[in-house]
């Protein structure tokens, strides 16, 4: 008789939890306002980002092609796993002095782990982070980039 | 395949089996040797080194301000708690007095990260029982914490936000906004969990009593985090050795002596309460002030040794510093709370069923690239 008892009390427990349960999974069912899921790729187009998503590292230039970087190489120095290569090179100027100058910064997209660090150092605030994400390419070499624009040139006033 | 040359297993034939490296109920390439009887599992042997990166090592070419983004491929579930120890290693070491506000924001993020992950860790431990469901409420929630990150540190899961002697920026205007909303959010959401789950009476058959774990053989162990609390070992670094802003806030160290899977579970369930009453007291506090003190560009570390404890969602993470004067470390090493806690689970699940092992692993939830670093 006992075990009976329990029995049927073992049922009315599970079904009950089983209640309990469904009401929680009904009551979003019933209200579809409160769910939480985006369909991403259809709304690419009005998706925003967060201004200090760190999507990948993009160096500043302004309206005249020009760039704050001085080619002094912190930010080489910084970066832990070596993404970042400085390449520069040597000019004349009009009063004869000689300058070095920045002919490319070299990103590896592929190798850059988003600590933010270089960014951080950069003591002239040459670069910033940019709030893309789709980085996925077919080849791998398209994730090496060069974040000085062609033909861009120092900002004036900007110096060491 | 010839007919004769196949052996039929005796019923007290022990046989050997391979759990993982590629078992979604192992979370991660933890690779386990079951040595079973019928469905009984006799001997658990725990294999690893899939996953060795040889992060210590790389520490020793790394400057300080460097080896932090490390530290977040750890334990990448708490990596600003992670990131804190190094940079109070580094603080502390230098004497170094960050500001209030940074003790304060460092705080309210390592509680929503503590709270992230045991949400996280929730939704996996329904899934290996085999409650589908928990699974899409538990990352809805989490969802909105990983939101506050982006928005304030940048970053959804390997956040890189502390650096030694404060912050990589300060808070974002909303911060405290989102926060307050979110804890108003989850006190309503939380115990929908325990309608989910909680109070499930086939999760109660599975977990109640099993993978019993005595406080002496805890602290034999060296178990820590909720495991170790479960079974009534008072481990909780926030109550023993506060840092950061815990001396300024109210709250209780989580204890059950049961010791036994469900109260595995229910010591992370209440501890998301007892985190949100921290964020609680301090989020309206955080007082004005900078979110970093200026250090050299090149940090030296003086000569000696530094360890400095932390509690990580999983337990206590240590990391400890020699320095030879240089501007990176001699050697550093890290204490990752899992790969102790992985210790036990041979003695956990000795006389179980295979099915009842995979609570217990649930229950002490494993984040293998901690164990291997
Ligand atoms: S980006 Fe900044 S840190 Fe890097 S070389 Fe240019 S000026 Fe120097
Ligand atoms: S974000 Fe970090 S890893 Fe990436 S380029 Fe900058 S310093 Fe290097």
């Amino acid at each position: 008789m006992k075990s009976i008892i329990n029995y049927l009390a073992e049922i009315f427990r599970g079904v009950s939890a089983l209640i309990k349960g469904m009401k929680v999974t009904g009551y979003y069912f019933i209200h579809p306002g409160e769910i939480v899921t985006q369909q991403y790729p259809e709304n690419r187009k009005k998706l925003v980002m967060f201004e200090r998503f760190k999507g990948e590292v993009v160096m500043i230039h302004n309206e005249n092609n020009e760039h704050h970087c001085t080619a002094c190489g912190i930010c080489e120095m910084n970066c832990p796993n070596g993404s970042i290569e400085i390449i520069s090179k040597t000019v004349t100027s009009e009063d004869g002095k000689k300058k070095k100058v920045l002919a490319h910064h070299i990103y590896h997209l592929g190798m850059c782990t988003f600590c933010n660090l270089c960014v951080k150092t950069c003591p002239s605030n040459a670069l910033k982070m940019d709030q893309t994400f789709e980085h996925a390419v077919f080849d791998r070499t398209k994730l090496t980039k060069v974040l000085n624009r062609p033909g861009s040139v120092l900002m004036k006033g900007v110096d060491k | 395949m010839d007919a004769e040359k196949i052996q039929p297993l005796t019923e007290e034939q022990e046989f050997s089996i391979n759990m993982g490296p590629q078992h979604p109920s192992t979370h991660g390439v933890l690779r386990l040797m079951l040595k079973l009887q019928g469905e009984m599992v006799r001997e658990v042997k725990p294999q690893l080194g899939y996953i060795h990166r040889g992060i210590e090592k790389m520490c020793e070419k790394l400057t300080y301000p460097q080896t932090i983004h490390l530290t977040d491929r750890l334990d990448y579930l708490s990596a600003h708690i992670l990131n804190e120890s190094v940079c109070l290693a580094v603080e502390n070491a230098l004497e170094v007095e960050v500001p209030d506000r940074v003790k304060y924001v460092r705080t309210i993020i390592d509680e929503l990260n503590r709270i992230a992950s045991h949400q996280l860790w929730w939704c996996a431990f329904g899934m290996d029982l085999g409650a589908l469901t928990t699974f899409f409420y538990g990352l809805r929630d989490r969802e909105k914490i990983l939101d506050i990150f982006e928005e304030t540190c940048g970053a959804r899961l390997l956040l890189s936000y502390n650096v030694p002697g404060g912050l990589m920026f300060d808070i974002h205007p909303n911060f405290q906004k989102r926060t307050k909303d979110f804890i108003k959010y989850f006190r309503k959401k939380l115990p929908e969990y325990d309608a989910l789950l909680t109070g499930n009476p086939i999760m109660q058959e599975r977990t109640k009593g099993i993978g019993y774990f005595s406080k002496e053989d805890a602290i034999n162990f060296g178990l820590s985090g909720p495991p170790g609390r479960a079974s009534g070992f008072s481990c909780d670094v926030r109550v023993h050795q506060p840092y950061s802003a815990y001396p300024f806030a109210k709250f209780k160290e989580i204890l059950y002596t049961e010791g036994d899977t469900f109260h595995r579970y229910k010591v992370r369930i209440d501890e998301m309460w007892e985190s949100m009453n921290i964020i609680e007291q301090l989020i309206d506090n955080i007082p004005e002030g900078d979110f970093a003190v200026k250090m050299k560009p090149v940090i030296k570390l003086p000569e000696g040794e530094y360890y400095q404890r932390v509690e990580a969602a999983r337990g206590e993470f240590g990391v400890y510093i020699v320095s030879d004067g240089n501007k990176n470390p001699y050697r550093m090493k890290f204490r990752s709370p899992n790969f102790c806690n992985l210790a036990p689970l041979h003695k956990m699940s000795v006389g179980y069923k295979i099915a009842d092992l995979v609570a217990i692993s649930g229950s002490l939830d494993f984040v293998v690239p901690d164990m291997d670093r």
